[in-house]
Formats: C-alpha cells, structure tokens, sequence
C-alpha cells in the first residue's frame, strides 16, 4: 500500500507581472486525511498546486513533498497524482493512448491503463478520441492519470467540476478511500458545500493569503448569538420573554431571541406556562462562516 | 539515462498515436512521386529525344544543362520534401502548447531538458524515416521515370546510394530544426504559416536573388535549403547559378543544418520550454 508524504509549502509567493497570485502562503497537509484546498475564484488555488508540482516557479519559497521537491522525486508520477483544472489532451488520441504515453514515460507497467480506466469508470470509452468526450468524462480521465502511478499523494484541482450527481457522490467515496488507506489528499475547490462531505482539514485562501487552516470543525462556530424559539401562542411567549429581559425580533419561523442558550428559553417557558413549538439555537453555517473568511468573494 | 530512454519511447507514442504522422507521409509520398515522376519523364524524353543517346549511360555529368539526370532527379526528396519533416517537428512541439499536455508531460517527466532532447532525437530518427519515404518516391517512382525512358537510373552506383544516405541525414536534420522553431514559436498557427512562408517563398527567392553576386552567393550558401542541397549534393535549384560561387562540402551543409536545429531548440527552450505552464 503507498503511503503519504507530507505536503509542505513554505513561503510561496508568486507574482505575474504586477499581480500577486501568491502571497507568502505556508501550510502542511498530513497524510491519512482529506484536506479541502478553499478559496473564492482567482484566490490562488491552482498557482499555488501548479508550484507545487514543480509547473510554475514561484518567485520565492519552497513547496515539497516529505521535503522533497516535485522535481526532484525519483518517481514522480508512483508518489504524487496530480489532476489540474484544465483539459490537458490530444483530442485525436483515445484515452487509452493518452494514458499509454504517459505511463511509458514514467515506466509503469501497461496494464495500469485499462485498471486506472476501468476504476473511473471510462473502460467502455478507453478506445475512443478524447476529442468526442464530455466534460465530465474528461474529468474522470484526468482523474485517471492521477491514479496512473497508485501514487500515496493526490493533488487535485476542482475534482468535482462538471461531474454528474454520482459521479460526485463516487468520487466523495473515493476521496475517503483514498485517505483510509493512508494516502495524503489534498483536494480544491471554489466551493465549500461541494467538498464539505469529504474534507476533514480546511485550508482557506482569500486574495493569495492564508486566511484560515484546520479542522473543519473549526468553522462550525458555536458562537451564534441568537435562538429561536415559537410556540402556537406567540403573545404569552414574547410577554414572558420581555418580562425576563431577553431582547427579542419576530422572524418568519419564529421568535428570534438574543440569548445563546436555548435551555434557559426552554426554562422561562415552563415557568410561564406557554407551550412551545420551536426552540433551537440558530446555527451560523459552515458556508457562512466560509464566506465571512473569504470576505467580499463575489469582486474579484 | 533510463528517463531519457523513456522519454524517447514516450514521445515515439505520442506521434504515433495520433493521425498526423501518415497523413504527411502520404502527402510526401505522392507529391514527390509526381515532381520526381514527371520531370523524370519529361526531362528523360527530352535527353533520350533531342540529344545524343551515347552520353546517358555513362552516369557521369552530362555534356548538357542538367548534368546527370539521376542524383537531380532523386534529390526532390529533400530540396522539395524537407517542408513535411519541419511540419512534424514544429506541431509535435506546438501540440503540447496548444493542447495543454506540457502539464501531463512534465509531471511524467519533470526535467524539461529530457523531454526537450528526447523529442529532438525521436524527430530526427521520424524525419529520417520521412526521408525514407520521400527516396521511397523520388527514387521508386522518378527511377522508374527515367528507366522506362531509356536512362540508366544509377541504381547500382555507390554515389546514388551515398546521396540516399546523406538525403536521410538531411530530412532528420529537418524534423530538428522543425522542433527547434516549434518551441522558438509556441504558436501553433504562426509557426505554420511562417515556415511554410519561409520555406516555399522566401528562401526560394532569397536564393535566387543572393546568386547573382559572387559575395552574396557566398552568404546565401549559409541559408538552410542551400546547406541541406549542399548536404544532399545535388538539387535543382543549384542548377541556376550566375555568379558561380561553389556550393558548401557537404559535410560543411550538414553542420550548418545542424548549427540551426541546435540555435533554434536552444534558444527556444529558454523563452519558451522552460516557463511557466499555466
Ligand atoms: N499565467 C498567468 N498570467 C497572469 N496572471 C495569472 C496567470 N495565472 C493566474 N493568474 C492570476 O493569478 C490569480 C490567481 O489565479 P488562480 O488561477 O491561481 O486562481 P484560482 O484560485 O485557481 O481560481 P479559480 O477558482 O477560478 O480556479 C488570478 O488573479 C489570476 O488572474
Ligand atoms: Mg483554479
């Protein structure tokens, strides 16, 4: 079984021309777990993991893998998978040709074409001109390539793009395969929700910039400041909220009270004698908490 | 040495797999079938018909215009044919910019260098194998030509043979020069368009104006299809020469045709090969 390195990025920056792509961004992503690579359009994503595997030269610092740079791994293609975003194909080649390239430059055996194939569910296609492929299949056979090596490092950028609802539901399967065996997985996305099911880590990037890392759990914050509670007599209820001093507003599925602790509603409402319907704490969600980070992500 | 090696089969897959390489072999085949084919005919019926039949046995030059017909007559292989190896080189490099698979490329072989060297060495065995087929026609069918009108087409004269050899040095030294201008010119569309501008226009004319001064003729020599008919050792185009000036060795030719590979791939990876793919 390959096992993971770590990824290490340290200090990179890049800029083009007079703009910086990147940012003097430092962080590490571990073996054995799914780490989302996140950030609004132009953050950075993909400058950042083309450094990474030696594609671009950023203007300082040093990405590695296990300290190891991308162009300096004695078998690349056997330690570190990599899809990028763009389509990277000779269209009058078939699928199987395509990865038969590659897998002769890299020296891995033959018969990995037809598994890699067969594994991203492309073997009915394997002989067909990539040039008649759908954008989803073009995903899957550049996820193919990736797996060409059985590398213990996956880098993929925007995975999920263009990916029909099984094939996203397969892939989030996938993801979580590949971490189980110990592999590193690190893995993009402009979107939060479309890899929340799968991440365990959260590296986010606003601008170029670190601007948050760690678990996921780390943007589920409890902090929320309001509960809502209804009960089929909103009058008694609201009166026993003013007379307890909880500052309240009327939302549309219920009372929205300043207070973070519903038990202490929960508390009122007995003593009050009113009935309740609703009472939970309102949660901020993890896309909230996301966009909050990223800031402003919708001007570029 | 073994990522080299890999790298050469690699890229030997890569021409291979796709429809360009027998498309232009085709085309080559039967565009200097009918150069070497026609004149062949036409030129050994003019020979055979107007002037003496003693002289055409001897395969040695001829007491009129053309001199030998043979070593002329086979050279369409080369002097006309060296465009269709330039094209195979300049789109095996301009592919992979235009098709993006520099990314998969280099991340199966992150030395660019390699790559850049291992398409340049599996070009120039293409390209010699272009000039097979070119021979294949100027030989095969210009021969045939000149047999049936009665001209002994030198098929067991070592000097033939030592031209077929040197014409598929020549085509090799083509299909380098094509990757060198490939990644000096990354833009698929204008690398075509310049080289086939240069090549079918401009030189021709270059040629034919730069012979007319002994001094210029001397600087035209240096220009690539008077290197690689000065390689080859005989071409049409030589044939027409006013101010005289003698062609290169051939030897001389085939460093010059080298010189140029070499300078463009050179050059080229520096602005080109070795940037960023993004
Ligand atoms: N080759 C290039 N030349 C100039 N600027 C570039 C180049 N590549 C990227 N940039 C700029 O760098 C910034 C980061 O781009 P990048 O593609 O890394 O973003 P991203 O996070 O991958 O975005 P997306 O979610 O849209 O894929 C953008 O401002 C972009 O315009
Ligand atoms: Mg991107």
């Amino acid at each position: 079984m390959p096992t993971g390195a770590v990824i290490e990025f340290t200090s990179i920056s890049k800029r083009f021309g007079k703009v910086a792509a990147v940012n003097e961004l430092s962080f590490t992503v571990e073996p054995g777990r799914v780490t989302g690579f996140l950030g609004p359009n132009g953050a950075g994503k993909t400058t950042s993991l083309r450094i990474l595997l030696g594609l671009v030269a950023p203007t300082s610092g040093t990405a590695t893998f296990g300290g190891v740079r991308y162009r300096d791994l004695p078998n690349p293609l056997a330690t570190v998978g990599a899809a990028l975003e763009a389509a990277s194909f000779h269209p009058g080649r078939t699928a199987q040709n395509h990865l038969g390239v590659y897998a002769i430059a890299a020296g891995l055996p033959r018969t990995r074409v037809m598994e890699v194939l067969t594994q991203v569910g492309l073997a009915a296609h394997a002989a067909q001109r990539v040039g008649g492929y759908s954008l989803g299949m073009r995903q899957r056979l550049g996820l193919a390539y990736a797996l060409l090596g059985d590398p213990g490092v996956l880098v993929l950028d925007e995975p999920i793009n263009g990916l029909d609802p099984e094939g996203i539901r397969w892939i989030r399967g996938f993801l979580r395969d590949m971490a189980a065996e110990g592999r590193t997985v690190l893995v993009s996305s402009h979107l939060l929700s479309e890899v929340q099911q799968s991440v365990d880590d959260v590296v986010i990037i606003a601008r170029g910039e670190l601007v948050h890392l760690g678990p996921l759990s780390s943007l589920d914050t409890d902090a929320a400041p309001q509960t809502i509670v209804d009960s089929p007599n909103r009058e008694a209820l609201g009166a026993a909220l003013t007379a307890a001093g909880i500052i309240f507003s009327i939302g549309r599925t219920g009372l929205l009270a300043a207070t973070s602790d519903p038990a202490l509603l929960g508390h009122l409402a007995f003593t009050a004698g009113v009935e309740l319907s609703v009472l939970h704490r309102q949660k901020t969600g993890l896309e909230d908490s996301f966009l909050a980070l990223v800031g402003g992500s919708h001007s570029l | 040495m073994t990522t080299f090696l890999r790298s050469v089969s690699a890229e030997f897959a890569k021409i291979f797999t796709t429809r360009l390489w027998w498309l232009l072999a085709i085309v080559l085949f039967c565009y200097i079938g009918l150069i070497a084919g026609g004149l062949g005919a036409l030129l050994a019926g003019v020979e055979t018909g107007v002037i003496s039949p003693d002289t055409v046995n001897t395969g040695g030059a001829g007491a009129f215009g053309f001199g030998s017909l043979p070593p002329i007559i086979y050279s369409f292989a080369s002097s006309v044919g060296y465009v269709f190896p330039v094209l195979l080189g300049v789109l095996a490099t301009t592919g992979e910019f235009r098709h993006q698979t520099l990314t998969p490329t280099f991340l199966a072989t992150p030395r660019r260098g390699v790559v850049l060297a291992a398409k340049t060495v599996t070009l120039v065995l293409v390209g010699a194998g272009f000039g097979v087929v070119g021979l294949a026609a100027s030989v095969g069918l210009g021969g045939g030509a000149l047999s049936a009108f009665g001209v002994d087409a030198l098929l067991l004269d070592s000097e033939t043979w030592l031209q077929v050899g040197r014409t598929i040095l020549a085509m090799g030294l083509w299909a380098a020069i094509g990757v060198g201008f490939g990644v000096l010119v990354p833009s698929q569309v204008a690398s075509i368009v310049v080289v086939l501008a240069f090549t079918q226009f401009v030189e021709p004319l270059l040629r034919l104006a730069a012979s007319f001064l002994e001094v210029t003729a001397q600087i035209g020599n240096f220009l690539p299809g008077s290197a690689s008919d000065a390689l080859v050792g005989a071409s049409v185009f030589t044939l027409a020469n006013p101010a005289g000036a003698p062609p290169l060795d051939w030897w001389q030719g085939g460093l010059v045709l080298l010189g140029y590979a070499v300078v463009a791939t050179v050059i080229g990876y520096a602005v080109s090969w070795k940037k960023d793919v993004t």
